[in-house]
C-alpha cells in the first residue's frame, strides 16, 4: 500500500515536468527559426521579427550581474571554506541561505530604491545589481563546497612544503577546485538569465536595440512576458521560442554541474 | 593515491617556480613575517567580502523600511487590514493582496505536501539506486525552470485545462460549498495554488528525503525486527521525521509566498477577496509586479514598497525557521 501510494505521488509529481519540457519544446521548435535570434522585434501588428535585441540584453544584464555577484560570492566563499569554523561564518552562510529565500521581486524592489531612484530612470545597471544579488547566495555556497571536496592532503602537501596558506589557497586549493566551482557560477548566472521579476522595474525592457548601462533594456524573460499577454498568435508564437532557449540553457548547464561535480565526488 | 600525490607534487613545482625568485632567497625571519602578512591580508580581504554578503540581509530590510516610510506613517497597521486599493484617491490597504498570497499558498501546501512526502518516501524508503538517483535529478529539473516558464504554460495549458475540465467537474460534483461557487475563468485562484504546488514540489521534496535519510537504519531494523510490514515501517520512519517535514514544508512556503510571476499571469489579479478558487485574486507579489511601473505618486510607490518589506519580513522569518528546524533534526540523527 506504501508502495502504490507514493508510486502514484511520483507519476503525479514528475508528470508536470514532461508536460512541461515537451510543450515547451513542441511550440517552440515550431517557432524557433534564424530570425528569432538575428531579427529585431517587428512592430504591433505585423508578423516575424526576432529577439535580437533582447539576446543581447539578457547577455548584458547577467554580465552585469556576474560582475557584482561573482567576486561577493567567490570570495565569501573561500572565506567559509578556509577559515570557515567560527561563529561569524555560521551566520553568514545562515544568512546566505536566507538571502537565497528572499523572492526575487523584493530584491527587484531593492535595486529599484538603491539604484532606480537616484538615476531616477530605469536602466540595465539597476538590472545587473538585482542580478547581482539573486547570485550571492548561490555562488558562495558552490564556491565552498567545490572547496571542500578537496582532498585534504593536497592542503597538507603544500604547507609541508612550507607554503604560505594564502598561496596554498590561491595556487592549489582554487585551481584543483576550479572546474566545479566554473559549473556552479554558469548554473548560478543560467538561474539568473530566467529571472524575470526583478527586471520588470530595474532594466524594464526596449523593443529597440541598445547596450547602454545606462538605458532600459530588453531581456529574453520580460519579452515572454509581454509577448505572452498580447492577443497576436505571432507574439505568443515567440514566447514559447524564447522559452525554449531558456529552458535549453539552464537544462545543459545542470547537466554539465552534474557530470563534473559527479567526477569530484568519485574522485574523493 | 600515488596519482593523486604526483599531481600534488607537480602542481607544487608549478607554484615554486612561479614564484618571484627574491622571495625564495630572502633570510628566513623575513620569509615568514611576509607569509604572516600574505595571509593578513588574504584572510581579511576574504572577511571583508563575507561581511558583505552578511550585511546585505540588513541593508535591504533597511533600504525598504526607509522607502516605505511615507505610507507606515500614514496608514500605520490599517495597511494590512485595509481593503481598499485606490491609487486615484491614493489611499491603500492590502488586505486584499495579503488575502490572495495566503489562499493561493494553502492551496499550494495542500497539494504538494501529500505529494512531496509520498516522492521522498519513495525515493528513501522503496527505490534502488539506480531509479533514485535519476527520478532525484528529474525532480531537481523541474526546480530549474524558471517561473516565467511556469508561467507561460499556466496561461495556454493549465488555464484552459482547468477551465474547461477541473472547474465545471468541481461545481458538478461539490458546487453546493462555497469554495467551488461561481463562474469557471480558468484565470483564478485555483489556478495559481496549482501553479504554486508544481513550482514548490521539487524543494520539500529534495529535503523531505534527506531528512528520510538522516534517520538512522536502527528504527528501520528495530520495526522489522517487530514484524512491521513496509507500510508500518514507513509509518514509523515518517514519525521521526516529523519535524524535518514541518521544515520542509516551511521552506515550501517561503517559496510559495514570494513567487512572482508564474502566480500573476494566471491568477487574474483582480483585489477582491472572494471564497471561491475559481474566482479571480491577486497577491502580494502579483500586485508589485503589475504595478511599480506605473505607480506615479510618492505614496503609490512607498505602498507598493511597504508590500515588499512585509513580503521580505515573511519570508525572512519562513526560511530561518525552516532552515533551523531542518538543521536541527539532521544534526540530531547525525550526532547519534
Amino acid at each position: 500500500m506504501a508502495t502504490t501510494f507514493s508510486l502514484v505521488c511520483v507519476l503525479l509529481a514528475v508528470a508536470p515536468l514532461f508536460l512541461i519540457f515537451f510543450y515547451t519544446l513542441f511550440q517552440g521548435i515550431s517557432a524557433i527559426n534564424l530570425d528569432f535570434f538575428l531579427q529585431m522585434p517587428k512592430p504591433v501588428g505585423e508578423t516575424g521579427g526576432g529577439m535580437a535585441n533582447a539576446l543581447a540584453g539578457t547577455g548584458i544584464l547577467i554580465g552585469l550581474g556576474a560582475l557584482f555577484g561573482l567576486p561577493i560570492g567567490i570570495m565569501s566563499g573561500i572565506y567559509l571554506a578556509e577559515y570557515g569554523n567560527n561563529p561569524f561564518a555560521s551566520t553568514v552562510r545562515f544568512l546566505s541561505d536566507v538571502l537565497s529565500g528572499v523572492p526575487s521581486i523584493v530584491v527587484g524592489v531593492v535595486a529599484y530604491i538603491i539604484v532606480v531612484l537616484p538615476m531616477k530612470h530605469f536602466s540595465a545597471l539597476a538590472g545587473g545589481v538585482a542580478l547581482g544579488i539573486l547570485m550571492i547566495p548561490t555562488v558562495t555556497r558552490t564556491t565552498e563546497e567545490m572547496i571542500r571536496l578537496v582532498p585534504h592532503y593536497y592542503r597538507e602537501a603544500g604547507l609541508a612544503l612550507g607554503i604560505p596558506q594564502w598561496k596554498t589557497t590561491l595556487r592549489i586549493i582554487l585551481p584543483t577546485a576550479l572546474k566545479g566551482i566554473t559549473t556552479g557560477i554558469l548554473l548560478a548566472l543560467a538561474r539568473a538569465a530566467g529571472e524575470t521579476a526583478p527586471l520588470l522595474f530595474t532594466a524594464l525592457g526596449n523593443r529597440f536595440w541598445s547596450t547602454s548601462i545606462g538605458q532600459p533594456i530588453a531581456s529574453l524573460t520580460v519579452f515572454i512576458f509581454d509577448y505572452a499577454k498580447a492577443p497576436f498568435e505571432d507574439w505568443n508564437r515567440q514566447a514559447w521560442a524564447a522559452a525554449l532557449v531558456l529552458i535549453a540553457l539552464i537544462f545543459l548547464l545542470n547537466l554539465i554541474f552534474r557530470v563534473v561535480t559527479r567526477g569530484r565526488y568519485t574522485e574523493r | 593515491m600515488q596519482i593523486a600525490v604526483k599531481a600534488v607534487g607537480h602542481e607544487l613545482g608549478g607554484v615554486l617556480t612561479s614564484s618571484t625568485p627574491p622571495a625564495v632567497s630572502s633570510g628566513r625571519a623575513s620569509k615568514a613575517s611576509r607569509w604572516n602578512v600574505g595571509d593578513m591580508v588574504f584572510k581579511n580581504l576574504t572577511l571583508l567580502f563575507a561581511l558583505i554578503v552578511f550585511s546585505l540581509v540588513f541593508l535591504m530590510g533597511y533600504e525598504m523600511y526607509k522607502g516605505s516610510e511615507l505610507s507606515i506613517q500614514k496608514f500605520g497597521l490599517s495597511f494590512l487590514t485595509g481593503t481598499t486599493w485606490d491609487p486615484v484617491r491614493d489611499e491603500y490597504g492590502a488586505l486584499p493582496f495579503v488575502f490572495g498570497t495566503i489562499v493561493s499558498s494553502m492551496l499550494a501546501l495542500i497539494v504538494a505536501v501529500p505529494l512531496s512526502v509520498g516522492v521522498a518516501v519513495f525515493l528513501s524508503e522503496l527505490a534502488p539506486g539506480w531509479v533514485e538517483r535519476p527520478l532525484s535529478y528529474l525532480v531537481e529539473l523541474l526546480a530549474a525552470i524558471p517561473s516565467i516558464v511556469y508561467g507561460l504554460w499556466g496561461v495556454f495549458v493549465l488555464v484552459p485545462w482547468i477551465r474547461t475540465t477541473v472547474e465545471p467537474f468541481l461545481s458538478k460534483s461539490a458546487g453546493f460549498l462555497p469554495i467551488f461557487k461561481g463562474a469557471p475563468y480558468g484565470f483564478g485562484m485555483l489556478a495559481a495554488g496549482l501553479i504554486l504546488a508544481i513550482m514548490i514540489l521539487p524543494i520539500i521534496t529534495s529535503i523531505s528525503r534527506d531528512v528520510l535519510k538522516a534517520i538512522p537504519n536502527l528504527q528501520r531494523e528495530a520495526a522489522l525486527a517487530l514484524g512491521a510490514t513496509t507500510w508500518e515501517k514507513t509509518k514509523v520512519v515518517l514519525a521521526s521525521a516529523r519535524s524535518g517535514i514541518l521544515g520542509a514544508t516551511l521552506l515550501g512556503l517561503g517559496r510559495a509566498v514570494g513567487e512572482t510571476m508564474a502566480v500573476t499571469m494566471v491568477i487574474g489579479n483582480r483585489p477582491e477577496i472572494s471564497f471561491s478558487v475559481f474566482d479571480p485574486g491577486h497577491s502580494m507579489a502579483s500586485v508589485i509586479a503589475n504595478e511599480f511601473t506605473e505607480a506615479t505618486s510618492d505614496m503609490y510607490v512607498s505602498a507598493l514598497i511597504e508590500i515588499a518589506l512585509v513580503l521580505f519580513v515573511v519570508t525572512i522569518i519562513l526560511n530561518a525557521l525552516a532552515r533551523l528546524v531542518v538543521w536541527s533534526v539532521t544534526r540530531t540523527y547525525k550526532a547519534g
